[in-house]
C-alpha cells in the first residue's frame, strides 16, 4: 500500500514536470477560470438578480468552481487515452510495481493541477468582492468537498477515456456528459424561476448538491429550496454522492486499464 | 538455474485470428535467441506474454525461474524491456527518464539518479541527458529505451525488434550495447525481421510464422539446412555446360545441380578448398574458361525463404528458386513449398 503510494506519488511528480514543460497548458488552466469569474462575476453579475446581500458574485462562485470540477471529466479522459496510446503504458506494466498507480497518479495529478485553479479563481474573486463569512474551517471544507468532486471527475474520465480509447470520441462524449450536469443545476441560475420537471431534475442533479453544499459552507446565499432531499441537505447528499461514484469508478477504470492496456 | 526462458505451447487468439498457434521457446541462461519473423508472425504478441503485459489463452512458461501465471511479480522484477516502440516520456529528459524508472524500482532518489548517470555515460547520451526526449533522434531514443530497460540490472532481457527503422550507424552501436549486456552474462530474447541481425547476435534462432515455431538451430545449422556452402560454376556456351557437369560429377559424391537458363553448375563443398581445387584443376585441364567461378555461401536469406515461403531482404534469393528451375541450394528445394512444414523441425 504504502509502496503503491510512493508510486503514484513519482508519477505525479512526472505529470507536474510534463506541466512545468507545456507553458500553453499551464496559461490554460491559469487563465481560463480568470476570465469565468471574470465574465459570470462581473458581465452577467449586473444583470442578474439573486436572492440575498452578497449579489451574484457571491452565488455564481459556488458554481463555477463546480464546472471547472466538471471538466476534470474531459482532462483526465484525455490525459488517459495519450497514456495508452504510448509503449510508456508497456514500459510500467513491465516493471514490478502497482499496476493501479499509474492511473492512480494521473488521476491525483489532476487533481492537484485543478486545486491550482481553484486557489487562483479564489483569489481574482476576492478581488473582485467575493467573500467566505464562515470561518477558515468551513471554507476550507468547502474547497475538500470541490475538490473531491473534481477527484471523482477524473475517475469518471478515466473509465470513459478508457472505455472509448479514442481522443475524439472521448472529448465529443465528455462535452455531452458535462453540458446537462453544468446547466441543468444551480450553479448558474438559481433554479426558482424553471419550470416544474426542470426544477425537479435540477434538485435532483447531484452538481446542484456539491454547488449548495459548498455555498453553505462559505456562507454564500443559495437561495430557496423547492423541498426536495437533496436541496434540503445539500452536505450529505453530496457526500454521499461522491464517494459512491468514487467507489464504483475506481475498480471500473482499473478492470478497464487492465483490459485496455493489455489490448494495445 | 540453466533455463532462462521457457515457453511452452504458447497460444492466444485475437476474434478469429490465431495470432500464436502453440509457441515452444527455450533459452539457457546467459545466451541470446534470435526470434526472427515475417510481420505479423507473432513476435511481438510472443514478447508482451513473456513479460507478463498479456495473457495467453493457453500456454504456461518460466521466465527467470518463476512461473509466469503464479509469480508475475517476481517475472517483472527480473526482466527488462525494449517494446517495439520506444517507450520514453518524450517531454522528460533523458535523465529524468532514467532517474523515473530508477524511483519507481525503489532505488531511492539518490540510488536512482547514480544509476542515471551510469547509464547515460554506458549508452553514450551525456551531451543529451538535460534535453527533452522529445529532440532525440530515432537512435537516441532507441539507447534510451535500452538504458531504461536496464536500469534494475535484469538478468534477462526482452528486445523486440531494437533496431528497426534504425540507420547503419545506429545499428551497430546498438548491435555493440547489446553484446556488452550478454558479455556482462544477460540472457536476451530478440525478435527480429532482419536476418543478418539475429545472424550477428544470437546463438540459437527460432523462425517463427503464422504464430508457429517452424525451425530452431544455431545460425550455422539452419544455413547448413539449405544446403551448407556450394561451388557454383557459370559458362558463357550451352556446349560447356555438359563438360563443366561431368567433370564436377568427378570432384564431389553426388549429382550436380543444373541451371540451364543461367548456365550454370553447382555442389556442395564437401571437402571445403579440396573441392575447389580439385575442380579449378578439372576445368583448367578441360580447356574451360568459366565466366564466374564462385562459392555460395546460403545466407538466412535462404533459410527464411525456404521455411515460409516468403522473400527474404536480398532479391537474388528469390530469384533463385524462380518455379521450374533447378535449385542451386539443391537438398532445400522439397523445403521451398510455402507453408507446407507443420511440425517443428528438430535440426
Ligand atoms: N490487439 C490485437 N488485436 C487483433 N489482432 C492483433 C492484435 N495484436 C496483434 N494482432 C494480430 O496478431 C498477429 C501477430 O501480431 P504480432 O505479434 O504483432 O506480429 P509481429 O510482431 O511478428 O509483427 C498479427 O496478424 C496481428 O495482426
Ligand atoms: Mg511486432
Amino acid at each position: 500500500m504504502t509502496e503503491a503510494l510512493s508510486d503514484s506519488f513519482a508519477l505525479v511528480g512526472r505529470q507536474m514536470r510534463h506541466i512545468r514543460r507545456m507553458p500553453e497548458q499551464l496559461l490554460g488552466i491559469t487563465v481560463m477560470p480568470v476570465a469565468l469569474v471574470v465574465v459570470f462575476g462581473y458581465l452577467f453579475g449586473s444583470a442578474m438578480q439573486v436572492p440575498g446581500e452578497g449579489g451574484y458574485k457571491e452565488y455564481i462562485m459556488a458554481g463555477i468552481f463546480a464546472q471547472v470540477m466538471l471538466a476534470n471529466i474531459t482532462t483526465t479522459a484525455v490525459g488517459v487515452v495519450g497514456d495508452l496510446n504510448n509503449g510508456l503504458v508497456d514500459r510500467f506494466r513491465a516493471l514490478p510495481i502497482s499496476r493501479s498507480s499509474v492511473l492512480v497518479g494521473r488521476t491525483v495529478a489532476d487533481a492537484v493541477l485543478v486545486a491550482w485553479t481553484c486557489a487562483v479563481m479564489a483569489g481574482v474573486g476576492y478581488l473582485i468582492g467575493w467573500r467566505a463569512h464562515n470561518g477558515v474551517l468551513r471554507t476550507l471544507a468547502g474547497f475538500g468537498l470541490l475538490l473531491l468532486m473534481g477527484f471523482a471527475m477524473s475517475w469518471l474520465g478515466a473509465l470513459i477515456g478508457l472505455t472509448l480509447r479514442n481522443a475524439e470520441a472521448v472529448s465529443a462524449l465528455a462535452g455531452v456528459v458535462m453540458m446537462p450536469l453544468a446547466f441543468l443545476s444551480n450553479a448558474f441560475v438559481p433554479l426558482d424561476g424553471l419550470p416544474g420537471w426542470l426544477r425537479t431534475i435540477a434538485e435532483w442533479n447531484p452538481v446542484s448538491a456539491v454547488v449548495s453544499a459548498s455555498r453553505d459552507l462559505f456562507g454564500n446565499e443559495r437561495g430557496t429550496s423547492g423541498g426536495a432531499f437533496p436541496a434540503e441537505h445539500p452536505i450529505p447528499t453530496a457526500l454521499v454522492v461522491l464517494v459512491v461514484l468514487i467507489a464504483v469508478t475506481v475498480p471500473l477504470a482499473g478492470r478497464a486499464y487492465q483490459k485496455a492496456a493489455a489490448q494495445r | 538455474m540453466e533455463t532462462a526462458i521457457s515457453a511452452e505451447g504458447l497460444r492466444k487468439r485475437y476474434g478469429d485470428h490465431q495470432a500464436l498457434d502453440g509457441i515452444d521457446l527455450s533459452v539457457p541462461t546467459g545466451s541470446v535467441l534470435g526470434v526472427l519473423g515475417p510481420n505479423g508472425a507473432g513476435k511481438t504478441t510472443t514478447v508482451r506474454i513473456l513479460t507478463t503485459l498479456l495473457e495467453p489463452d493457453e500456454g504456461r512458461a518460466v521466465v527467470a525461474g518463476y512461473d509466469l501465471a503464479a509469480q508475475p511479480r517476481q517475472v517483472r522484477a527480473n526482466i527488462g524491456l525494449t517494446g517495439q516502440y520506444a517507450a520514453v516520456d518524450e517531454r522528460l529528459t533523458g535523465r529524468e527518464n532514467l532517474q523515473l524508472i530508477g524511483v519507481l524500482l525503489h532505488l531511492g532518489r539518490r540510488g536512482a539518479r547514480a544509476r542515471a548517470t551510469e547509464l547515460l555515460e554506458r549508452f553514450d547520451l551525456v551531451d543529451a541527458a538535460d534535453r527533452q526526449a522529445k529532440t532525440y533522434s530515432g537512435g537516441m531514443r532507441r539507447r534510451l529505451d535500452l538504458a531504461a530497460s536496464l536500469v534494475a540490472r535484469p538478468p534477462v532481457l526482452f528486445l523486440d525488434e531494437p533496431t528497426t527503422g534504425l540507420d547503419l550507424t545506429s545499428r551497430l552501436t546498438l548491435w555493440e550495447m547489446i553484446r556488452e549486456q550478454v558479455r556482462g552474462g544477460v540472457t536476451v530474447l530478440l525478435t527480429t525481421q532482419y536476418l543478418e541481425e539475429a545472424d550477428q547476435l544470437a546463438d540459437r534462432i527460432a523462425v517463427i510464422d503464422r504464430g508457429l515455431v517452424i525451425a530452431d538451430g544455431t545460425p550455422d545449422e539452419l544455413k547448413r539446412k539449405v544446403g551448407g556452402e556450394r561451388l557454383q560454376v557459370s559458362v558463357a556456351e550451352d556446349t560447356d555446360l555438359a563438360v563443366v557437369t561431368r567433370c564436377l560429377a568427378g570432384v564431389v559424391p553426388g549429382e550436380p545441380a543444373v541451371d540451364l537458363q543461367n548456365r550454370t553448375v553447382s555442389v556442395p563443398l564437401t571437402d571445403g578448398m579440396g573441392t575447389i581445387s580439385a575442380a579449378a584443376a578439372g576445368l583448367e585441364g578441360l580447356g574451360v574458361e568459366p565466366e564466374d567461378f564462385a562459392v555460395h555461401r546460403s545466407s538466412l536469406d535462404d533459410v527464411f525463404l525456404a521455411l515460409t515461403g516468403q522473400q527474404g531482404r536480398t532479391p537474388a534469393a528469390r530469384q533463385a528458386r524462380r518455379p521450374g528451375q533447378p535449385d542451386p541450394a539443391g537438398p532445400a528445394e522439397d523445403q521451398a513449398a510455402p507453408h507446407t512444414i507443420k511440425e517443428k523441425q528438430a535440426v
